[in-house]
């Protein structure tokens, strides 16, 4: 090998060290490109293959290690990759060409590839030692930090960036009563955001139950070997018995120290702009490698590296340049994002600020002082427009003449801004996680005809790292198809070329009631998961009629086949419907006899109501028998249908309600209980503006006023909160329910399938003043007609529970064996849990 | 490769009316649980293992069946990855495969051979 050059040499051997997010993306690449000249070895000193680090909270929220698992060990086996686990790299001997692990293992390399990553920085602290400190960032760091929680009360971390403050909502997650973040600078996030943005921000993560204190300095973390209290430099002291520090990370450099590599003076592997080190055969990447005096603690710079050494190790000629730093916040909740040049200040440049205080949103842009280019900018409270203006930024796309409207949105109903997706330049990054141009998207699109999201992020990869990109790839992908004359509507699958919207029409006007019934008349195939609960829904709007009949019951779901939600390990729940929340003292105790008889597992749910977890499948119809019996109906907590009308209790005992909230919402409830829709909807009914019920939270909600009521409608709680919008105000109850059939029975209609209120409202050309024209004053001269479909569908309504009981047919399916019906399944297990018992955790 | 046994062993699963038409359920077999499909719309019968591999549940009798391009399928309840009924792959793009068994229908009965 000559000096400074990378030539290609038949299997070449090439040890890499480190199985982290980067050094698995470079195994990845090099596999790609050339999997027959290269012998690959890897050493990792973590127990697991590479995971996910950057989804690392997910952990807490349900992530098994397994679901974070990038690639299991078979992918390294099947493309002929010699890994070795938990036997980290010790030694160098660059004179020799090897490497030597813990374990005693000596290997010699042609090329080496360091991808060590980083340790979490510990500032020198007195008592960082003690049992109870933690840092975040690894698997192991989390089952520490979960298994102290059990016993801790009052936690805090070290630290208010990005990593801390995810480290705090960790804190909430477990479940500890308090959470303090302790931030030594005068802001949070100050790398990313400004003073005023992290104001908001201070304000929006303290709703979320955190607390903190910012300008604080560390002095002593206090406690006889455990943690009991931190005493800062001014002098005061927090009472804590769990801490978390995240003040940074700290290059791992300390073998290429060993073995005599340059290391920067603050740490981290120097490499040229190839990511050679200062020995030519020797490469880092990741967040070990120092380019240009910057470690970059992002996971996209560090794939770009990995790929760069591939390509260059294929006879490639790639260079690293500076990378783009931009970044959004993961905490759920609270969107953050800063871009491009975010503190650049006048007079260098222009700069637009919008703040909300009331709802929490600050954004900032900044302009050039033509007026031509963004510049930058930071975004708290709603991030949005994130993709779209970091692709501003880079591509130095030239702005419309209101840029204004950029952090806006369109407002007065003209949805274009000037800047669409399509005016990017091919070489615009869109996924920089996989670093796939808008180029590749749009060629895969026109040439190859891949007109599906999944199919693109087959060939690109697009959208599989971080996932943030998808909206954009969609976007584009449908953006081209329109370029190209391609129609472009959403079908609702291969097997059926109509929009849900022109199928329910088809199916309404042909009077067809069953599912295979309607893929003969309109459908091709054999059908599929995606449009057979689709079509079954339309079919119940429609009709109403028993789900499970005609044949109807094999195109449902799981959870409407079996009338239950199906749960890890194959048992189902059982939830009778409760209306408006009321119930007597007989009925409650009718639940606990049946839940104890059947060994089930009982919650109070979010909805205000009683559920029964864990019920076997053959269990089910002599439960429900039991409920039935006892005056309950379903509650159809399985179906995409009405939920839970949630209602406070109002004038019936408040000081405060103006009108009965309880008897309405129960009312509402039994009216709409069973319709069936495009995803499930639920509602509220508060007596007052104290809004004990969250009616703004659902579906649609009801207020109680000095002088009637208020209906808002479209709001969602779940993945992506969002407030429902006044419709009309101050009106009656007649008029309540008049608009709310309306409302109801158009969204039935007209909602692509799976798609709540909110998100069919955000996608509703004209948005709430076109739907309040259709719903309140009947611009489309629709509204009676829309009445009386509803009236057809709240008179056709029976339990569908008491029908299954009553049918043998239907009854004989509730069985988990046809040959042996009496045998439940062998498979079901349970573990305790407190004083009741818990589903086991998916197994591997 | 994949050796066809000539001898092969035929055993009574159950009747083909325990099977509703367009779908499937289970049958206990030498203690194995064994998915059983009546795939009507094709004329077809097929029968796979109950257990999904994604994450070791046994329903696969209780998810949908359907086709992509002219390859039946079954999706399993949990998380709708899908599975080949003739020859088990995974659809969704993962590396599992699931184990499929001959069948054949005789006087309304259902015989596989596992
Ligand atoms: C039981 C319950 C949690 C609890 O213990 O409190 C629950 C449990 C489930 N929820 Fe929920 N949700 C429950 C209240 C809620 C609430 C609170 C509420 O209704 O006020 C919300 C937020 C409000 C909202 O929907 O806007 C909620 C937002 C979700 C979402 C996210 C929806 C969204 O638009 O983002 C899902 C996922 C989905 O539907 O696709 C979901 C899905 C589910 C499923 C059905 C997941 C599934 O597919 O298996 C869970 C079924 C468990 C089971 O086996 O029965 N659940 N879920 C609550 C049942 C209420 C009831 O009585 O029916
Ligand atoms: C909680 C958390 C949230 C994050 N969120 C984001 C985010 O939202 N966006 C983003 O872009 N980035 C995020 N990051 C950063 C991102 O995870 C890292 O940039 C990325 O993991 C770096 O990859 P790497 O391979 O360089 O290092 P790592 O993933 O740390 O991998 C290095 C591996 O090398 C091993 N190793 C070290 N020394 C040796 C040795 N001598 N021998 C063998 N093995 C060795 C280590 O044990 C480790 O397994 C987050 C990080 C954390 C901790
Ligand atoms: S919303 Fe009003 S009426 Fe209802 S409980 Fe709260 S204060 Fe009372
Ligand atoms: S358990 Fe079957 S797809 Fe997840």
């Amino acid at each position: 090998m000559e000096n400074g050059t990378i030539g290609q040499q038949p299997a070449s051997r090439v040890v890499v060290v480190g199985n982290g997010m980067v050094g698995y993306k470079f195994c990845e690449k090099l596999i790609a490109k050339a999997k027959e000249n290269f012998e690959i070895i890897v050493f990792g000193e973590e127990s697991r293959p590479a995971y996910d680090r950057v989804h690392l909270s997910e952990y807490f929220a349900g992530k098994t290690a397994d679901d974070l698992t990038i690639a299991p060990l078979d992918w390294y086996f099947n493309n002929g990759i010699k890994i070795y686990l938990s036997d980290p790299i010790t030694n160098i001997n660059r004179a020799n060409k090897t490497v030597s692990s813990h374990h005693g293992l000596t290997i010699s390399y042609d090329y080496l590839v360091l991808a060590t990553g980083s340790s979490a920085f510990v500032p020198p602290i007195p008592g960082v030692e003690k049992d109870g400190v933690f840092v975040y960032r690894t698997i192991e760091d989390l089952d520490l930090m979960q298994s102290h929680a059990k016993k801790a009360k009052k936690g805090a971390v070290i630290g208010g960036g990005l990593l801390g403050l995810e480290a705090a909502k960790a804190l909430l997650d477990l479940g500890l009563e308090e959470t303090h973040v302790v931030e030594f600078a005068p802001r949070l996030m100050p790398r990313q955001i400004d003073q005023a943005g992290s104001d908001i921000l201070k304000a929006k993560l303290e709703t979320l139950g955190l607390k903190i204190h910012l300008n604080k300095n560390t002095q002593e973390i206090a406690g006889e070997g455990i943690i009991n209290a931190m005493h800062f430099v001014d002098g005061s002291k927090l009472d804590v018995d769990m801490l978390v520090i995240s003040a940074g990370i700290k290059p791992r450099d300390e073998i290429a120290r060993l073995s005599g590599l340059e290391v920067g003076s603050r740490g981290g592997i120097i490499v040229n702009d190839k990511l050679q080190t200062s020995d030519p055969n020797i490469f880092a990447i990741g967040e070990c490698a120092l380019h240009d005096h910057m470690i970059y603690g992002l996971v996209a710079p560090g794939y770009e590296m990995a790929d760069i050494v591939a390509t260059n190790l294929c006879n490639g000629t790639k260079e690293f340049k500076a990378f783009d730093m931009s970044t959004k916040l993961k905490l759920i909740g609270v969107d953050v994002a800063s871009f491009g040049n975010a503190f650049i200040e006048e007079p260098d440049c222009q700069t637009i600020v919008y703040e909300n205080k009331s709802k929490g949103i600050y954004k900032r842009i900044n302009i050039s002082n033509d007026g031509q280019f963004l510049l930058g900018g930071i975004l708290v409270g709603d991030a949005e427009q994130y993709n779209m203006l970091l692709q501003t930024v880079n591509n130095k796309i030239v702005l419309p003449k209101d840029p204004e409207n950029l952090i806006l949105g369109a407002r007065g109903g003209a949805e274009d801004n000037g800047v669409g997706v399509l005016s990017l330049p091919d070489d615009a990054l869109i996924c920089s996680c996989e670093s796939v141009t808008k180029g590749q998207i749009c060629h895969e699109v026109s040439e190859n005809k891949i007109h599906t999201v999944d199919d693109l992020k087959k060939c690109t990869k697009a959208g599989t790292g971080c996932g943030g990109c998808v909206p954009m790839v969609k976007d584009l992908m449908l953006g081209t198809m329109k370029a190209q004359g391609i129609y472009v509507r959403n079908i609702v699958c291969e097997h059926f070329d109509y929009t849900r919207q022109e199928l329910f029409d088809l199916v309404k006007i042909n009077e067809i009631k069953s599912y295979e019934g309607v893929l003969d008349k309109f459908g091709h195939g054999d059908g599929c998961e995606v449009c057979k609960p689709a079509v079954s829904s339309i079919l119940a709007s429609l009709w109403n009629e028993m789900i499970l009949a005609k044949g109807n019951d094999i195109a449902q779901d799981s959870n409407d086949r079996f009338l239950a939600n199906i749960q890890k390990g194959g048992t189902y729940s059982v939830v009778p419907r409760i209306a408006g929340g009321e119930i007597t003292p007989e009925k409650l105790i009718v639940i606990g006899t049946v839940a104890q008889k059947y060994g089930l597992y009982t919650k109070i749910t979010g909805g205000q109501r009683i559920d029964m977890f864990g019920a076997h499948l053959n269990d089910l119809p002599a439960i429900w028998e039991e409920l039935i019996e006892a005056g309950f109906e379903s509650g159809h907590a399985y179906g995409k249908a009405l939920r839970t009308v949630k209602s406070c209790v109002g004038s019936t005992w408040c000081r405060f309600g103006l009108h009965d909230s309880v008897t309405f919402a129960v009312e509402i409830e039994n009216r709409y209980k069973g319709i069936r829709a495009p995803h499930k909807f639920k509602g509220g009914v508060s007596g007052c503006v104290r809004e004990c019920a969250e009616a703004q939270a659902k579906d649609f909600g009801i207020i109680a006023t000095e002088k009637g009521w208020n209906l808002y409608v479209c709001g969602n709680g779940g993945a992506k909160p969002q407030h429902a919008q006044l419709i009309a105000g101050d009106i009656s109850k007649e008029d309540c329910v008049k608009y709310l059939d309306r409302f109801l029975m158009f969204y039935i209609k007209t909602a692509e399938p799976l798609t709540r209120t909110a998100t069919w409202l955000n996608k509703m050309d004209g948005g709430i003043a076109y739907l309040k024209d259709v719903v309140v004053n009947n611009s489309l001269g629709i509204a009676e007609e829309l009445e009386q479909e509803m009236a057809g569908l709240i008179n056709n309504y029976k339990c569908e529970w008491k029908e299954a009981i009553e049918n043998d047919n239907i009854r004989q399916r509730f069985t988990h064996f046809v040959n042996a019906p009496e045998v439940k399944d062998p498979s079901v297990t349970f573990s305790p849990l407190r004083e009741q018992k818990r589903a086991l955790e998916w197994s591997k | 490769m994949t050796i066809q046994t000539t001898t092969e062993t035929w055993i009574l699963a159950c009747s083909t009316t325990q099977i509703p038409e367009n779908g499937g359920a289970c049958v206990l077999i030498n203690d194995q649980q064994i998915a059983i499909f009546n795939f009507t719309r094709r004329g077809e019968w097929f029968a796979t293992q109950n257990l999904c591999p994604h994450k070791q549940q046994m329903v696969l009798s209780r998810g949908m069946i359907g086709s992509s391009g002219d390859e039946p399928k079954v999706a399993c309840p949990f998380h709708k990855k899908t599975f080949s009924l003739e020859n088990g792959k995974c659809l969704s793009g993962d590396d599992y495969e699931i184990k499929t068994y001959p069948i054949k229908i005789e006087d309304e009965m259902v015989f596989i051979s596992i």
